[in-house]
């Protein structure tokens, strides 16, 4: 896990940089915590090349350049379960509106 | 985080509910572990706020006037360092003294300050440290590592959707003249939660 926070991580820079404060990453609520890691164990455990996930995100913030930072996140996670075809866009639309709210 | 549940006021919103979904999709999958992404947060957690708290403490240690309106409104003293957002609303600090160790705990779930510490970690959300913190804080946080003399009074805080406290360390002895970057050096996440002292 650090391997990859210091080799790929940690060089992200411009807009899909982490939120930093005085050098640390910063994280505004669990969720977002838990999207990080998140992110970090799909690119980890199926092996693949973190560019993977980082060209999803780059794009999921270029769609929508205003929304919170994390939130392009869940977007570019969504994109990349889609892509990998565990799940069908519309299979985690149905997933989280079944959520208890 | 499901342990949160009912504690914090409001329901999930729309985010929270994908992000949950995500998570679940890919731990049923197998993909991911949960304690895969609970080790991950760890890691973050142990730098990602508290050096915002020790700045908070190292300020309070050098300037008795802001130890002061710390303790008086800590929200607002922790505000004037550029501190703030989720989770900090009426965060309260509790100073210690040669005759007072105070300690946090959340019965309930893991309220807990993330503007001046960061987010929690692990042992502070577990059943065995908020029951027994409350019931036998002495002893807990002997095996901690944090001795507190007998002749110390404990005093244990509760935090709430409504209360977040903040321990304010006893400032170490032979620091009286050391600036605050090196003060805030010595402040630890555990010391502001009370699981240690400097």
């Amino acid at each position: 896990m650090n391997d990859l926070v210091q080799s790929e991580v940690q060089r992200m820079a411009g807009a899909s940089a982490l939120p930093r404060q005085n050098g640390e990453l910063v994280f505004e609520a669990p969720w977002q915590g838990r999207m990080f890691g998140l992110a970090l164990g799909v690119v980890r455990k199926l092996g693949l090349d973190w560019e993977e996930f980082r060209r999803r995100l780059i794009a999921a913030i270029d769609a929508d350049p205003a929304r919170q930072y994390y939130e392009s996140w869940i977007a570019a996670l969504d994109a990349l379960v889609v892509d990998l075809g565990l799940a069908s866009a519309e299979e985690l639309e149905a997933r989280a509106a079944r959520i208890d709210r | 985080m499901t342990d949160d549940h009912g504690h914090h006021p409001g329901p999930l919103t729309d985010v929270e509910r994908r992000a949950r979904a995500l998570e679940e999709l890919l731990i049923e999958k197998g993909i991911v572990s949960p304690e895969f992404i609970d080790s991950v947060v760890e890691a973050y957690a142990q730098d990602i706020g508290p050096m915002n708290g020790a700045r908070v403490i190292a300020r309070a240690w050098n300037d008795p006037a802001y130890k002061q309106r710390l303790l008086d409104d800590g929200t607002a003293a922790i505000a004037e360092l550029g501190f703030g957002g989720p989770e900090g609303d009426h965060i309260v600090a509790v100073e210690n003294t040669p005759s007072v160790h105070n300690v946090v705990v959340c019965t309930l779930c893991s309220c807990y300050p993330w503007p001046v510490l960061g987010l929690p970690p692990n042992w502070y959300k577990s059943p065995p440290y908020r029951s027994r913190m409350v019931r036998e804080p002495r002893a807990l946080l002997r095996e901690m590592g944090c001795d507190v003399p007998d002749d110390v009074e404990i005093r244990v805080w509760d935090s709430s959707a409504e209360v977040r406290y903040l321990v304010v360390p006893e400032r170490p002895a032979g620091t009286e003249r050391a600036g605050e970057e090196e003060l805030a050096g010595m402040v630890t996440r555990d010391a502001m939660i009370g699981v240690a002292r400097p």
